[in-house]
């Protein structure tokens, strides 16, 4: 790994419900979109990395794209499926091999509660018959106990819905576009206590396409790039808790969050404090919260004080979620944690319109968590 | 009395016992595991009783493979019925998680202690699941 890898492309269609088109077409106009950022045209993408959960294989995009005999490899990775992508291209950028390469993720999800499988997670048929394998119940249990040991509020969830929704109104990518006032989240239905129906995100539909570039490429191209200083995928140590387990070990364990978190922090050279704008995962409420900690950027309980005081809002000392996160763009997948470092891209090319974080930003963080317990960061770098 | 949901799932008898399972490294595990998995681990008789790790309210009709009230041909989510559920510490063995019955969301807190026992799920199964300790005498299956 040498060479320095650029993001000279970001483009994305436009998150929530598009009734009438597929999943991939999203997905292939986010990669016109990307080529259009970039001022490349798709002959000149000479690998492909993508994929979706529910909407079907990316290589078939040449279809629409162009029968241009680039590799083009699927990424089946469940929630860290961009994230993985975005590895692979990176990689593949850093090899030496490829001068020009395309990361795409997208899907489009059924409405209501992900359902799973228990066989395709290695669990026996009653955990599925039995009501209890919901990613839902999983992240109530886990914020649950986490409040509990570290004194976190009910309207501190609250407050954090509440951010998603107004960062939502000002982002035209954004599905929910609404502002939820504080007491209509508190009070709404109880989905999984402590998580009303507004502290969780919704599977959704959406694509994402990044095109990077090796350093030598962009200044031939006279590219608009953000540089990737960091890219980390770790899956789960021993003894950890995670989505989907009917059996936790008695021992406190590791989480790959954390893992993911340091080692992007060592390779890139900086810490949380350098960190000029972030996207954690927000699945729900509780996540935004726990991952705040867990990739370094608060410690356990300290929650309380950041988002009481607003440290999180566009314009706070750490801006958290610029673009709604998930609770106000809605999950797809596939797309998901490349909608992160979209975000993150326009953020430091200060290309964010009314979302835009003040100042100069330097350094842009995101975070992507998923089943069966992975997660996934990227660090990128305005130099 | 209903079908087992899992005829490994607990064992039978008056004072029934969740089946985990013992690895050769000494550590408890659950579920038991099965095919391949299971080479090497010994059957596990759990704990009856332990301490309340977590817990939520489980308030929607969730999608398939349940199979619950509500779930049925010609049912929906109106003939849901909302349940507690929760993962359990087994001091020294492992945390499960289970179904909380006897209990109401208002008075669950972490430590408290509960209790295995059987209940009943849909018209043909039983499944499992933890009681506060003082209701033990409240419902049987």
């Amino acid at each position: 790994m040498s060479e320095n890898v650029y993001i000279i492309g970001a483009g994305i269609h436009p998150f929530g419900r598009t009734d009438g088109r597929s999943g991939r077409e999203q997905g292939v106009y986010a990669v016109r979109e990307a080529l259009k950022d970039a001022g490349l045209d798709w002959p000149d993408i000479e690998c492909a990395y993508g994929g979706s959960a529910a909407a079907g294989n990316a290589d078939i995009m040449v279809n629409e794209l162009g029968l241009t005999s680039l590799p083009f490899t699927n990424v089946a990775n469940g929630c860290a499926t961009g994230g993985s992508a975005l590895a692979a291209s990176q990689q593949a950028i850093a090899s030496g091999m490829y001068d020009l390469a395309l990361a795409v993720g997208f899907d489009k999800h059924p409405r209501g509660a992900f359902n799973a499988k228990p066989s395709d997670y290695g669990l026996p048929e009653w955990y599925g018959q039995t009501g209890m394998m919901l990613t839902t119940q999983f992240f109530a249990l886990k914020i649950q106990r986490y409040m509990q040991l570290h004194g976190i509020s009910r309207t501190t969830l609250g407050r954090v819905a509440e951010k998603a929704f107004r960062n939502g109104t000002i982002t035209p990518h954004a599905w929910r576009r609404s502002p939820v006032d504080l007491e209509t989240i508190m009070n709404a239905p109880m989905i999984n206590d402590p998580l009303t129906k507004y502290m969780f995100c919704s599977p959704a539909e959406g694509g994402v396409a990044l095109i990077l570039a090796s350093e030598k490429k962009m200044k031939e191209l006279g590219a608009d790039g953000v540089k990737i200083r960091a890219v980390a995928v770790k899956t789960r140590p021993p003894n950890s808790f995670e989505v989907f387990q009917a059996g936790i070990s008695i021992e406190e364990g590791g989480k790959p969050t954390v893992l993911a978190s340091q080692a992007a922090f060592e390779k890139a050279g900086v810490g949380p404090e350098d960190i000029s704008v972030a996207q954690l995962q927000d699945t729900e409420s509780g996540a935004e919260i726990m991952h705040m900690a867990e990739n370094g950027f608060c410690k356990d309980g300290e929650q309380e004080e950041w988002l009481a005081n607003g440290w999180t809002e566009i314009g706070g000392k750490l801006p958290v979620n610029t673009d709604g996160g998930c609770l106000a763009c809605g999950e797809p997948i596939g797309a998901s944690g490349l909608r992160q470092v979209y975000e993150n891209v326009q953020q430091l090319r200060q290309r964010a319109g009314e979302r835009q974080v003040p100042g100069k930003p330097r350094f842009g963080y995101s975070h992507v968590y998923g089943a069966p317990g992975l997660s996934g960061v990227a660090i990128l770098e305005r130099e | 009395m209903g079908q087992k949901i899992d005829p490994e799932l607990w064992s039978d008898g008056p004072e029934p016992h969740l089946m985990g399972g013992r690895l050769p490294s000494g550590e408890i595990v659950f579920p038991m595991p099965v095919g391949d998995a299971a080479e090497g681990v010994e059957p596990y008789k759990l704990s009856r009783r332990g301490k309340l790790w977590s817990w939520t309210s489980q308030g929607f009709l969730p999608k398939e493979p349940y199979e619950g009230p509500g779930s049925g041909p010609g049912e929906g989510p109106p003939d849901f019925q909302p349940f507690l559920l929760g993962y359990v510490e087994l001091p020294g063995e492992v945390i499960v998680e289970s179904r909380i019955v006897d209990a109401r969301l208002e008075d669950l807190h972490l430590g408290m202690d509960l209790e295995f026992c059987v209940v009943p799920f849909n018209a043909t199964y039983d499944t499992f699941a933890f009681r506060p300790l003082a209701a033990k005498e409240s419902k049987a299956a």
